[in-house]
């Protein structure tokens, strides 16, 4: 039997904002534990929480980017269940009415063509804080340092029908948020953390199968194998006569395969209610428009113009549109180097991004700034190197021995051009291989490449090799 | 000296007469005296109080005082201070000490008031006659035997038995006007959203108000100005300039003033010794010139069952904080989490808080909530709209506080329901956010009665001069409990 | 409204309130009484009638990105129970 896939993805996104979504607490990773809860995050007796202004233009301007319906009012409702990283017994979250409603991302596929998932709904909550299991003794200690961390929670459509789909919707999202500069899309830190829910049913069959949810999945790899096995392990199910169980399942990264979570406890009752500590949120439109105001250019917005402003094939376009900041480093390169964009695509895509993958670096910490790295371009195209001197120039700046014309100039790198040094190169050259000569002459012309290299080894790679190449012809034609 | 009101006391302050180191002396003193205080009090803070009386008549000799500069006053102990216990009358927090003050706290602190101590109250405010409180119940100043009222009992029983002029509380379903009709004192519940509930132990969010409780209302209009106003730190408090209302006792005279008189609160229900002395000061407030309307308020009958969603649904998920893990009682050698939650919530609070939260546990779980829960929202805004309707067409609404006076101690203690039904001229008030004041108005078998008047939102200066006006005419809440020197 | 005794454990549960067999008939009886009491709120149609969740129809204020809250570890946790390295202590929790 043919067998769909059929997969959803729930994102949780810690917005980046200084503050919690409901006190004055610092959200910075890595503190000391317990250090960034304050009264409210500890859900004392008697505190109050007030929302932060930030986490709810983020979430607009989320919505902005999706095409999204913003809902003029939202409401806060008590998501309530007992858990030691859950200080109130209850976490507020949106339940009925999420600040975010409709939208959608278009991803592309691996064949180059776009697909366009849906986004149901995206929802304002708070972040629990962190169980550390750790010996104390026996015992489990709670830091509540993340408690009140703003989340975004993105539900998108069952839209998905592989893993590679997933996948690329999950790269999409990411690249998304982090251009929005509403969340830094880390996966290892916890930053951006994505559930992923799967079912399998046959192939033409209209209604959906019975999902799992499976949680901690934390990294793009993870999630592709995570949904392989799943798929797999529900088709045996169904195909040796049973029937997939509606559960939580947690991804084990080590075994490469997925576990039930299921516990002795009774099935969850959350008793959601609207938050009476919190009015109904208003988003109106003079909010919108000023959020509106401030959004950077997406993505997909900016590929469409590398493509045509600066006349980059699709592919290079979209390697370079994947993170913000790699595509402001290029646009910087582009300047620095005067316009020669597709050479500056070439060599921030190649050299420089192998450099970085090398040392595990991102573009923000690249060793060549890329003011830098256009000022090469730039000799390259006025000639006062070749393209192959120009590697063993970046690999100096790589180095950290300065910028290009320093290099250049301090190991005598400039390019030759003077016809009559290159002609007494040539003639000494000829003159040592009269052989090699008479072989041109007499029909075997291809020898012409050897007499380019040895006049090129001659000049230590110096001399200009389209000037080499054409008086070399003269010559022995001549 | 301690048969002094607030405004008295202020008088005597500013005239030098009195110093406020010897006003507080002179009350800790009383406040020692158990046969006087009759457990009104969880937390005396004797040292600290003196310090605060050092302060006031410090800032008094430099010209820096207001109108409460100096006077002493006690705190319910559900508002949080900031290094002294905040127990809310449960063993769940007889060790929680608060790292914060309270809003209410903190203004009238920066008003200049000296705080003596915190007061019994119901265990989280649950009851309406003090017995909840893990520190035992409250006696009433005019009959030892009988409950004060509840839950704020001891700041009422406090005030009544002179070991404070005024004194703050809350109400969620009358804790501020019952136990003030119960101890002849007068007590305000201000609009919802007039007095921050930063600080204050959360019982149930959309009804919790405070307010204050004093002998007049003139005392009351000082001690609510004192602590009323916006907070950037409540999400519900009103951004509204709060009006000086112990300046305006007398911009609203009682002569033309259009007074409701709701069918529905004068029913079956009421003791007929109640119903007589709220029917003679309903005569003698149209002797001052009001205008008594009848009207009706058709839907006051489901305030109760609506409030005993509402009030324990919020309350449930509330009191969910209170686990054992950060603050308060934690049990003894917890086998696992499970065990933890379970022995230390069930250890930690009493009876009636239990039943509370499991009716709103109840009433929220799936499968109830529309019938329990949006059904209760539902009544809720039919009770608001009868209010409207009535406030359309008059100032203020006059009716009992409670259906009857005081009760002996243990005589409901057993009976839930039969508690809960004493609630049911006040609770009207909480599920639409109006404010609502009870005031003494004569006596049956020596036992006070209270009449409550209820107003439109945000009309509590209209409120406080209506009784200003009637406390100007009569002498009721001037009476003192027997044998209180 | 009648509650089972099962009910009542369940509730409990969910409530996390250790309950002996005692209290959970005590328990079954009190809030049987209450949810009669309760009950009565269905003597009127409410059909149509707008929930009122809240007294007030303003709006949520939003308050400023900003950090204003300092580190005050020591003192908070002057009132827990249990810890140890600044981490609150609870039985192991095992996921």
């Amino acid at each position: 039997m043919q067998w769909e896939t059929v997969i959803g993805l729930e994102v949780h996104a810690q917005l980046a904002t200084n503050s919690k979504i409901f006190s004055g607490a610092s959200t910075a990773f890595g503190s000391e534990p317990n250090t960034q809860a304050c009264p409210i995050d500890l859900g004392m007796p008697g505190v109050l929480p007030v929302l932060n202004q930030g986490a709810v233009e983020m979430a607009v301007r989320f919505g902005l980017a999706i095409d999204a319906d913003i809902a003029g009012q939202s409401v806060f409702a008590r998501k309530n269940y007992f858990y030691p990283d859950l200080p109130k017994g209850y976490q507020i979250s949106q339940y009925e009415l999420p600040v975010i409603g409709q939208g959608q991302l278009v991803i592309e596929l691996d064949d180059g063509a776009t697909k366009t998932v849906g986004i149901t709904r995206a929802h304002l909550e708070e972040d629990a804080g962190k169980s550390l299991h750790e010996d104390f003794h026996g015992m489990t200690g709670v830091d509540l340092n993340r408690a009140g961390t703003p989340l975004l929670e993105i539900v998108s459509e069952p839209d998905m029908r592989s893993p590679r789909e997933a996948v690329a919707y999950a790269k999409k999202l990411r690249t998304v948020v982090r251009y929005l500069g509403i969340c830094d899309g880390n996966m290892q830190e916890g930053s951006l953390r994505v559930d992923v829910n799967v079912s399998v049913r046959p192939a033409g069959q209209a209604a959906f199968g019975t999902r799992a949810e499976i949680k901690n999945v934390n990294s793009f790899r993870f999630l592709e194998k995570a949904i392989e096995f799943e798929v797999e392990r529900q088709r045996e199910i169904i195909e040796d006569g049973g029937t997939v169980e509606q559960e939580t399942r947690l991804y084990d990264p080590d075994r490469g395969e997925t576990r039930s979570m299921r516990t002795k406890e009774e099935a969850n009752d959350y008793r959601y209610f609207p938050d009476p500590d919190l009015l109904p949120l208003e988003v109106d439109t003079s909010f919108i428009e000023r959020v509106r105001a401030g959004l950077p250019e997406l993505p997909d917005d900016k590929k469409a113009r590398f493509v045509s402003d600066y006349g980059l094939p699709a592919y290079d376009a979209g390697v370079l549109t994947a993170a913000r900041e790699l595509a402001d480093y290029y646009e910087a390169v582009v300047t620095a180097a005067g316009g020669e964009a597709k050479l500056a695509a070439n060599w921030v895509m190649s050299e420089l991004g192998g450099v970085l993958n090398e040392r595990g670096l991102d573009i923000t910490e690249s060793p060549v700034a890329a003011e830098d790295l256009g000022g090469l371009i730039r000799r390259i195209e006025d000639q006062t190197i070749s393209g192959k001197i120009a590697k063993e120039v970046f690999a100096a700046m790589v180095a950290g021995e300065g910028s290009a014309d320093a290099i250049i100039e301090a190991r005598g790198l400039k390019q030759i051009t003077d016809t009559s040094a290159i002609e007494a190169m040539i003639d000494e050259v000829l003159a040592n291989n009269p052989g090699q000569v008479e072989q041109y002459r007499n029909g075997k012309t291809k020898v012409l490449g050897w007499f380019v290299g040895q006049v090129m080894k001659a000049s230590r790679g110096k001399a200009n090799p389209d000037q080499v190449n054409q008086l070399l012809r003269d010559r022995l034609d001549g | 000296m301690h048969e002094q009101t607030i405004a008295e006391m202020s008088r005597a302050l500013a005239a030098g007469e009195v110093s406020s180191v010897e006003l507080t002396r002179g009350l800790l003193a009383r406040i020692e005296r158990p046969e006087l205080a009759g457990n009104s009090f969880i937390t005396v803070t004797a040292e600290q109080a003196l310090a605060e009386a050092e302060a006031a008549d410090r800032a008094r000799a430099a010209g820096q005082a207001g109108p409460l500069t100096g006077v002493p006053i006690a705190h319910k102990d559900i508002f949080c201070t900031n290094d002294v216990r905040t127990s809310c009358g449960s063993h769940m927090l007889d060790r929680f000490v608060a790292p914060y003050d309270a809003t209410v706290v903190e203004r009238l602190r920066a008003a200049g008031c000296v705080m003596l101590g915190k007061t019994n109250m119901d265990e989280f405010a649950m009851g309406s006659s003090n017995e909840t409180s893990w520190y035992g119940p409250v006696e009433n100043p005019w009959d030892r035997s009988r409950v004060p009222g509840g839950s704020s009992g001891g700041s009422a029983a406090a005030v009544a038995a002179r070991l404070a002029p005024g004194a703050t509380g809350t109400d969620t379903g009358g804790s501020i006007r019952q136990p003030a009709a119960l101890c002849g004192i007068t007590g305000l519940k201000p609009t919802y959203g007039r007095v921050s509930r930063y600080g204050m132990v959360a019982f149930a969010s959309s009804l919790d108000q405070g307010g204050p409780m004093a002998r007049t209302a003139e005392d009351c209009a000082l001690l609510l100005d004192g602590m009323a106003g916006f907070d950037p730190r409540d999400s519900t408090s009103i951004e509204r300039d709060v009006d000086d209302c112990a300046g305006a006792l007398d911009s609203y005279p009682l002569a033309g003033m259009r007074v409701g008189r709701p069918a529905e609160y004068f029913g079956d229900g009421m003791a007929a010794e109640v119903r007589e002395a709220v029917d003679a000061a309903t005569q003698q407030l149209a002797e001052l010139g009001a205008e008594i309307v009848d009207i009706s308020l058709p839907h006051t009958e489901l305030s109760i069952p609506a409030y005993y969603v509402v009030a324990p649904a919020e309350a449930s998920s509330n009191l969910s904080r209170y686990d054992g893990v950060r603050f308060g009682h934690r049990c003894a050698e917890p086998s696992d989490v499970l065990d933890l939650y379970e022995r230390s919530r069930a250890e930690g609070f009493g009876d009636e808080v239990k039943r509370r939260i499991m009716v709103g546990t109840y009433a929220l779980s799936a499968g109830y909530y529309d019938a329990y829960y949006l059904k209760a929202q539902q009544i809720r805004q039919l009770i608001s709209d009868d209010f409207r309707k009535a406030f359309s067409d008059v100032d203020l609404i006059l009716g009992p506080t409670s259906p009857t006076t005081a009760f002996p101690l243990g005589e409901r203690a057993d009976d839930p329901v039969a508690m809960y039904l004493s609630d049911v001229y006040t609770i009207a008030a909480n599920l639409a956010g109006l404010p609502a004041l009870s005031m003494p108005a004569g006596f049956a078998d020596g036992l006070p009665v209270g009449v409550q008047l209820i107003g439109d939102h945000f009309s509590e200066g209209r409120l406080l001069a209506a009784a200003h006006g009637y406390q100007q005419a009569t002498d009721w809440h001037r009476q003192a409990p027997p044998g209180i020197d | 409204m009648s509650l089972s005794t099962d009910e009542v454990r369940k509730i409990a549960r969910l409530a996390r309130l250790a309950v002996d067999e005692e209290e959970v008939t005590t328990y079954a009886r009190e809030l049987s009484s209450i949810l009669d009491l309760v009950d009565r709120m269905n003597a009127v149609d409410t059909a149509g009638v707008t929930p009122m969740a809240h007294p007030q129809h303003a709006t949520q204020r939003l308050r400023p990105d900003a950090v204003t809250e300092p580190d005050d570890r020591d003192r908070y946790q002057r009132n827990a129970p249990a810890v140890e390295r600044g981490l609150y202590l609870v039985p192991r929790v095992v996921e």
